[in-house]
């Protein structure tokens, strides 16, 4: 997994799901790597009951728009936001989906989907709302934007003094995303060998 | 190096007019920029500030044109409509010389128009906006740094001339989040201000008014407001040119769009066209010299705006006399400009003027 | 005989532009002679409006800014808060407070700042021509109601005294008038308290002072005063409407 020089992410949800926290982080931790990064919040009317998202540019050069037109990754958090998004996505874009609340898979075949059910993950740890580190666990396992302890330590640096007893659920939801993937392609390798070793 | 921090274009610029020393903000909620008011909202009381979320942008103009007429640093904020709405006030500003910074995020027009970003006050910005024979100094920068480093410019530039600073932004600007470094990095160039209203302990009274009714008398203060704004033309225009030497197509934007013409411009070069960029950082002085001797060479100019066709304006007036064709990508409409369609716009000049790689 | 009536020292030494019979001359003597009494006059700072009174900055002899129209109240507003240890008063009429202004006199109010208002009000547009204002009264014949003031179409009269006592913030209301002697006399310790009221830091004062027109209500100078009495009073009844701290060494 090679270092990613331009990510522009789409992130989405609806509101209270902590996307825009998710996109700062990101942004935060790439700032403390000495990358160029940009956010980029949706504001106005669909910030009210719609779906909410944010932009973010990580990159290894000067940032031109912070306005993610095609997106090279998506974490869709609700199905309106994959309706709204999976269109966008550039071709062999990766796009992560909390399973637990989206109702049905990627559509298109040109994209690289992770399904993965970031709300049950995220119940199981005891805490529904830390389903964003879920799924940004799951993406930092895909994608090396910034490095998973950078995340934590902007996790640390972001939650204000009075939250500071939410850093170790947070780390534990990053480390839960990041083994879910990586126990699924261990999965998928696994799969492609038994069917190699099979009887056709 | 003091440390960055991630801040929205609209709190930075925020604490930027504390750090610049300001101590007054009076403004009225409308989007993109309400993170100003309540960021001034928490912030002003903290550093003994006076923070008022006036009743409507005419009485946020008037409550800075009271605060600057007794010395005061003050600063507003607004978005287009409501930056009609303070068109007066700016016009008074001018008329009795008074210090002020204004921000203008602004958003699609006209009338109520949407929240999107756009930069269709061109016209009402460089132009003078209210009534009169007067002039407003307009910074446009490109960055949530540079906006950081404007506000404190802006700051200097209204104390030394007297004069309403005005800084332009779009939506965009007002709500991304960049890495900014703000203290530290204003050096204070505080004036004394004679003039002020300040009581007039050991001194005649001072008066401060616009209206001048004597024969000649507004005949004269016109010609030395021109005079002044001469000045300001000699003194501070301000431009950046990228690659702009052996340009053969020359793009021209301000703002968030001259971020996108300048990714677009590393493209077009590692395809060998000689594109480059000149981007004014003042409108108003608009850089017409430094335009003129960018484009010495170019063979075409793409004018790109998030507007109908304003900047054109004063790219032509600077261009006057040059055979040179000047074409023009404008998206009006509070709607943000792709890179796909600076892309387009740069291809289809090229084979329109028949431009070769080197 | 030695003269007992010297000018004031926060006026100076010019004539006016006032048509003869006006009021705002007298008001202006009045806010100059409790300046000095009060010893500000080093520390006072007037917003003159637009109006008839737009060159009150030529009269009054400490510093004053002119305010665009009806902006009085916010320009002062923004001054106090600057400075909160200038004294700060805006001098408004009738079309510049009750009319264009209405929403920066309002608000200022409510926000309690910690400025005094002089509301001049003579129910006509002088400075533009003797049109019709928002304190006109029924049945007057200005410029622009030359059948008289019509309620059914162009509203009652607005009582400004009487809207702005029902805010908390305001500490201090009086309505007064220059008509007689004795009046002119009530009229400058309203001033003076409404001052006071400010030296002390305790809030927002207003002083409404129904004031002769004579040339645009077509009177002789000595019948104006008279109506005043006879007419303008029944509509705009005189008398302190709030003094809180009155109200407070009362109880």
């Amino acid at each position: 997994m090679g270092r990613v020089q331009q990510e522009r992410l789409i992130i989405a949800g609806f509101g209270g799901q902590g996307i825009m926290f998710m996109g700062k982080l990101l942004c935060c931790a790439g700032m403390l790597e000495g990358r160029h990064v940009t956010y980029m919040p949706s504001y106005g009317a669909e910030v009210r009951g719609g779906t909410a998202y944010c932009n973010v540019i990580v990159s290894d050069e000067e940032i031109p728009s912070p306005v993610v037109a095609e997106p090279t990754a998506a974490i869709i958090m609700n199905t309106p936001s994959l309706i709204k998004f999976e269109p966008m996505l550039a071709k062999k874009g990766l796009i992560i989906i909390n399973s637990a609340l989206v109702d049905r898979p990627a559509k298109r075949r040109d994209v690289e989907p992770i399904h993965i059910p970031a709300t049950n993950i995220a119940d199981r740890l005891g805490n529904t709302r830390v389903a964003n580190m879920v799924a940004l666990g799951a993406f930092l396992a895909k994608r090396d934007v910034v490095q998973m302890q950078t995340a934590l330590a902007a996790v640390e640096e972001m939650l204000p003094p009075y939250r500071r007893h939410l850093v170790e659920i947070n780390r534990q939801a990053l480390g839960e995303g990041k083994s879910f993937v990586e126990s699924r392609s261990a999965d998928a390798i696994w799969g492609k060998i038994t069917r190699g070793f099979g009887f056709g | 190096m003091a440390k960055k921090s991630l801040m929205c274009g609209n709190e930075a610029l925020s604490e930027a007019a504390i750090e610049a020393g300001c101590r007054c903000y009076f403004g009225y909620p409308i989007t993109p920029q309400n993170e100003v008011t309540s960021y001034m909202s928490r912030r002003m009381p903290e550093v003994n500030g006076q923070f008022v979320q006036s009743e409507s942008e005419l009485a946020a103009i008037n409550m800075v044109f009271g605060a600057a007429v007794v010395g005061a640093r003050a600063i507003t904020s607004s978005s287009s409509p409501g930056i009609s709405l303070m068109q007066e006030g700016i016009s008074y500003l001018a008329g009795c010389e008074l210090p002020a910074v204004i921000v203008n995020i602004m958003r699609g027009g006209p009338g109520l128009g949407n929240i999107g970003p756009s930069q269709a006050d061109y016209f009402q910005a460089t132009r003078g906006g209210g009534h009169g024979d007067y002039r407003t100094i307009v910074l446009a920068p490109s960055s949530v740094q540079e906006l950081v480093d404007h506000v404190f410019l802006a700051f200097d530039l209204a104390d030394k001339y007297r004069n309403p600073v005005m800084i332009l932004g779009d939506g965009v600007l007002g709500q991304m989040v960049e890495p900014v470094e703000i203290a530290g990095r204003h050096v204070a160039r505080r004036q004394a201000k004679e003039w002020a209203l300040t009581g007039c302990r050991g001194r005649a009274p001072n008066k401060v008014r616009s209206l001048i009714l004597g024969e000649n008398e507004l005949l004269e203060h016109n010609r030395r407001l021109q005079e002044k704004y001469r000045q300001i033309e000699e003194g501070e225009m301000r431009s950046e040119a990228v690659e702009a030497g052996d340009a053969e197509l020359l793009l021209v934007a301000y703002g968030t769009p001259s971020r996108t013409c300048r990714a677009a411009l590393r493209e077009f070069r590692q395809r060998r066209y000689r594109v480059g960029l000149f981007r004014p950082v003042t409108l108003w002085p608009f850089p017409s010299a430094a335009l003129a001797s960018a484009a010495k060479d170019a063979r075409a100019v793409l004018v790109v705006e998030m507007s109908a066709g304003q900047l054109i304006e004063d790219v032509r007036l600077s261009l006057a006399g040059r055979a040179v064709p000047i074409d023009l990508l404008g998206k009006p409409g509070g709607e943000v400009l792709q890179g796909a369609e600076v892309d387009a716009a740069i291809e289809k000049a090229i084979s329109m003027h028949g431009l070769k790689r080197r | 005989m030695k003269s007992k009536i010297t000018r004031p020292e926060s006026l100076k030494n010019v004539e006016t532009h006032y048509c003869a019979g006006c009021g705002h001359g007298i008001v202006h003597r009045l806010i100059a002679e409790v300046v000095d009494e009060l010893g500000i006059r080093e520390r006072v700072v007037g917003v003159a409006p637009v109006g008839c009174a737009v060159l009150a900055y030529d009269y009054f002899n400490f510093d004053v800014s002119e305010a665009a129209h009806g902006r009085a109240p916010a320009v002062a507003t923004g001054m106090k808060r600057a400075r909160p240890d200038l004294i700060v008063f805006a001098y408004q009429g009738d079309g510049d407070l009750a009319a264009i202004g209405t929403a920066e006199i309002i608000h200022a109010a409510n926000r309690g700042e910690g400025i005094t208002v002089i509301f001049v009000n003579n129910g006509v547009y002088g400075m533009t021509g003797g049109q019709m204002a928002p304190t006109t009264m029924i049945g007057q014949k200005t410029e622009t109601s030359p059948r008289g003031r019509i309620a059914e179409s162009e509203g009652n009269p607005i009582r400004v005294a009487e809207l702005l006592t029902q805010f908390d913030g305001v500490k201090f209301v009086e309505r007064c008038t220059v008509s007689k002697p004795h009046n002119v006399l009530k009229a400058r310790a309203a001033i003076k308290a409404a001052l006071q009221i400010q030296v002390e830091g305790k809030g927002f004062g207003f002083v409404e002072i129904l004031s002769p027109c004579p040339t645009y209500w077509g009177l002789q100078p000595r019948v104006a005063m008279k109506m005043i009495d006879e007419r303008m009073t029944e509509v705009f009844p005189l008398g302190r409407y709030k003094n809180v701290y009155a109200q407070a060494a009362a109880r």
